[in-house]
């Protein structure tokens, strides 16, 4: 018996032409092609239903709705909600407007978020840090105060940071579809808004643990690893045990010969392939735990995956296409010399971090 | 050009009755329409009446009915958008208010043009009082037979409920009405799908504004045709203006569209002209939300022809030198205001009203209010405006729902016409943080 196949949808990104199934979302359409043709995503996460649209991130430009319509569309569309047409021709990182808007949307991110990176224990392995890093500027223009929250304990593993969050919802989202009752959302409106819980009754659940690995901030975190190292010092390894709860199937950090952290595995996206439970994830810290499968592959958004942010590693077009999409309309001529910013010698960033100042390319 | 058809009736003593609305020629509509014409006759007869949407946005009423999804089985549902929270508009507050069975009138030929049996009206939570003057004309309409089960022996079933939403001007978009409604936190939603597809509840939805719904009436009895022949062009009908700031008259204003502004604003019959001893410095046409215009502009099109109040005359020149209809918000400026002020005072509303869902807006419209604070109390710096400029178009268009770019307009457009009094604000900040103090240079030209 034959399959019958869908008729497939021709798209076209950046040039390259791929088929997907009707129904996919341009992002999805992209990752397929992958590399620098993923749009980022801060707010959409695959496995969870409904995600997506928020951050803005991943604005892209149609520039033909379809075979049928050839018209361009008239805004700059989110890839990870936008289904795909037949004939869609789609510009993400050869567009201009998209990286500029990209780049005003990594500082819009960040006027609210404390770059703490430091002291945070997401560094490393952060969605924010690695969006800002690709496609932000080396220096803000916000001179006003940041919100900024208390630290709250939600329940004995998890800690809330909210001034680091950046509102993408994931974590409702898991709650809402992992769990199996919410106890936490958005309260207020606009910058005011924060997650929180009500009264600041404990997230208990077996599963609340995967809103730390949801989050792409350090905003929640987990409280049986804060502060015990630098992500970039530990060993990821794939590990599982025979778990009653969830899969088992894990990713154990080790630091020497101890497992300091354990988390769900995840895709080259950054998004956890299968949740797991509190009991491996805040319990099960020995190593007669686990039974260990071996290395952890990581293939991106991660200072660990083979020194990602090398300088001979980033693409010279690509650092080119964003040189063109810095600001231009902005008469900025302060010195930052007499605000008493030390700034680091041009060349020590110049082969990374186009700045403002360069010439077109 | 004194065509009434909403507020034909609005001084007569006791409207807000039934007995008195009936005796006035009310629910003939409904009469009509149930009795003698079928749900897509009255569909037809709004498609032709050219209506197009009182809300802000403009869209064609009938065309947005008739992209309506009519699946077997799933009900379909209309609400009415009673938020009305545009900082100078206040027209639906007026017209429920005064004469609440036209909007009852109008809901139930529009559910029944819609084939909906239960249909909403979300009012404003500011508004209880309205609130209860509506249910209170329910429960008239209900006992007379013209809301309930089997109206008029039609065998149609019609109920109506109103709910008092939050006090949030972002439950005003129309996705985030119906979450709102829904019970849950009142974040718009992306589009597609569109409420005419999956709505609340996710079933096919129309959302209409007050003024538009409560035009059905009217139409009904008099036909489509003559509807459209009030007006000019695309813009047909009559509209509610909110006049309000320094004019001699404020108040709400039914006008026909394609009455010069300049009349509007200083004939007697309407605004009466700006206060004695003052002069027009700059207006609002459609609600905050709009573009601001200096007085040269907003009264001559670029041909020196006499702008009009249509939706075609007044986005005439694009943003560079036009504006906006939107809800008809008509806020009038004399040399007595401040722009930067005014601007802050704007901003303020958007930074505080924005739902926090999308970063665009929700940082951006933080940064600007804090900005434009900066520059109004003297602590401004010159490329602050450059950064209140490229902000404003950071925004505008990359944001989930409208409130963005309603965000980004006025900043922009204020900047765009009266750039001369931010940078006085930033060079004489001792001057400008006076209390009162005005810009008295040379007014801006274009």
């Amino acid at each position: 018996m034959e399959d019958i196949k869908p008729q497939l949808h021709k798209v076209t990104i950046d040039g390259i032409e791929v088929e997907v199934e009707p129904g996919t979302t341009i992002l999805q359409a992209a990752r397929k092609i992958g590399g620098d043709v993923a749009p980022p995503a801060m707010c959409y996460y695959q496995p969870l239903k409904g995600s997506g649209g928020k951050c803005r991130a991943c604005l892209v430009r149609v520039a033909a709705g379809s075979a049928k319509d050839p018209r361009p569309m008239p805004k700059l569309v989110a890839s990870c909600i936008t289904p795909v047409q037949d004939g869609m021709v789609v510009e993400n990182s050869t567009n201009e407007q998209v990286l500029t808007t990209r780049k005003a949307i990594v500082e819009f991110l960040l006027i609210n978020h404390p770059l703490d990176c430091p002291v945070c224990d997401q560094a490393g392995e952060c969605d924010l840090q690695n969006f800002a890093f690709n496609h932000g500027m080396a220096t803000t223009r916000y001179e006003e105060e940041r919100r900024t929250f208390e630290k709250h304990d939600i329940g004995p593993y998890i800690q809330l940071h909210m001034t680091r969050c950046i509102l993408c919802y994931r974590c409702v989202y898991t709650a809402d579809q992992i769990t199996q009752k919410r106890v936490h959302g958005v309260l207020g409106r606009g910058d005011a808004s924060e997650i929180s819980t009500y009264i600041e009754k404990a997230v208990d659940n077996d599963f609340s643990g995967n809103v730390i690995d949801v989050c792409p901030v350090g905003a929640l975190t987990d409280k049986t690893y804060r502060f015990k190292n630098r992500v970039w010092f530990t060993k990821p390894v794939d590990a599982h045990r025979d778990c009653p709860t969830c899969s088992g199937k894990v990713t154990a950090w080790y630091r020497g010969e101890e497992v300091i952290r354990v988390t769900a595995r995840k895709n080259e996206w950054n998004e956890v392939t299968e949740f797991i439970c509190n009991t491996c994830r805040f319990e099960k810290k020995k190593t007669s735990d686990w039974v260990i499968e071996g290395p952890t592959k990581i293939s991106r958004s991660s200072v660990i995956s083979a020194n990602k942010y090398r300088a001979d590693l980033i693409k010279p077009d690509f650092q080119k296409k964003l040189a063109a999409a810095t600001y231009t309309d902005v008469d900025d001529e302060r010195d930052t010399s007499q605000l008493g910013i030390q700034q680091l010698p041009p060349e020590r960033f110049a082969p990374v971090l186009p700045h403002a100042n360069d010439p077109e390319p | 050009m004194g065509k009434k058809i909403l507020l034909e009736h609005i001084n007569v003593p006791g409207i807000e009755t039934f007995d008195v609305y009936r005796k006035q020629g009310g629910y003939t509509a409904v009469e009509k329409a149930i009795k003698t014409m079928s749900p897509d006759g009255v569909v037809d007869e709004v498609k032709k009446a050219g209506i197009r949407g009182r809300g802000g946005a403009g869209f064609p009423m009938g065309m947005k009915w008739s992209f309506l999804a009519k699946p077997e089985g799933v009900p379909r549902y209309l609400v009415c958008n009673a938020d009305e929270s545009e900082p100078g508009t206040f027209k639906d507050h007026y017209l429920m208010k005064n004469i609440p069975h036209l909007l009852i009138e109008g809901m139930i030929i529009s559910s029944y043009a819609l084939g909906a049996n239960k249909s909403f009206i979300y009012v404003r939570g500011e508004l209880m009082y309205v609130i209860r003057i509506l249910e209170k004309a329910i429960a008239e309409a209900k006992a007379a037979g013209f809301l309930g089960k089997n109206i008029l022996g039609s065998g149609y079933d019609l109920e109506l409920v109103v709910h008092p939403g939050g006090g949030a001007y972002i439950c005003g978009e129309e996705t985030a009405l119906l979450e709102s409604l829904e019970g849950k936190r009142g974040n718009p939603r992306n589009k597609p799908p569109f409420p005419a597809v999956k709505g609340l509840y996710q079933c096919p939805t129309v959302v209409n504004n007050v003024e538009s719904i409560a035009t059905a009436a009217w139409i009904v009895n008099n036909g489509g045709d003559a509807y459209a022949a009030i007006g000019i062009g695309r813009s047909s009908g009559t509209k509610l203006i909110s006049a309000s700031g320094h004019i001699k008259k404020p108040g709400v204003y039914e006008i026909e569209l394609g009455v010069p502004v300049e009349e509007f604003l200083y004939s007697d019959e309407w605004c009466g002209g700006i206060r004695d001893g003052h002069h027009l410095k700059a207006l609002v046409a459609g609600g905050s939300s709009v573009p601001i215009l200096p007085a040269n502009l907003i009264t001559k099109l670029a041909n020196g022809e006499p702008r009009l109040m249509t939706y075609e005359s007044l986005s005439e020149g694009g943003f560079q030198t036009g504006t906006m209809l939107g809800s008809g918000g008509f806020i009038v400026f004399d040399e007595t205001a401040c722009i930067v002020r005014n601007t802050w005072n704007f901003s303020r509303f958007y930074h505080h009203e924005s739902c926090g869902q999308c970063s665009p807006c929700r940082e951006g419209t933080g940064w600007m209010e804090k900005v434009l604070h900066r520059i109004e109390y003297g602590h401004g710096s010159m490329h602050d405006i450059d950064l209140l400029v490229d902000v404003a178009k950071k925004i505008e268009g990359n944001t989930i729902c409208p409130l963005g770019d309603a965000a980004a307009w006025p900043v922009a457009s204020a900047i765009r016409h009266f750039r001369d009094e931010f940078e006085w604000h930033i060079t004489h900040p001792s001057e400008a943080t006076q209390p009162g103090a005005v810009f008295k240079g040379e007014m801006a030209l274009v």
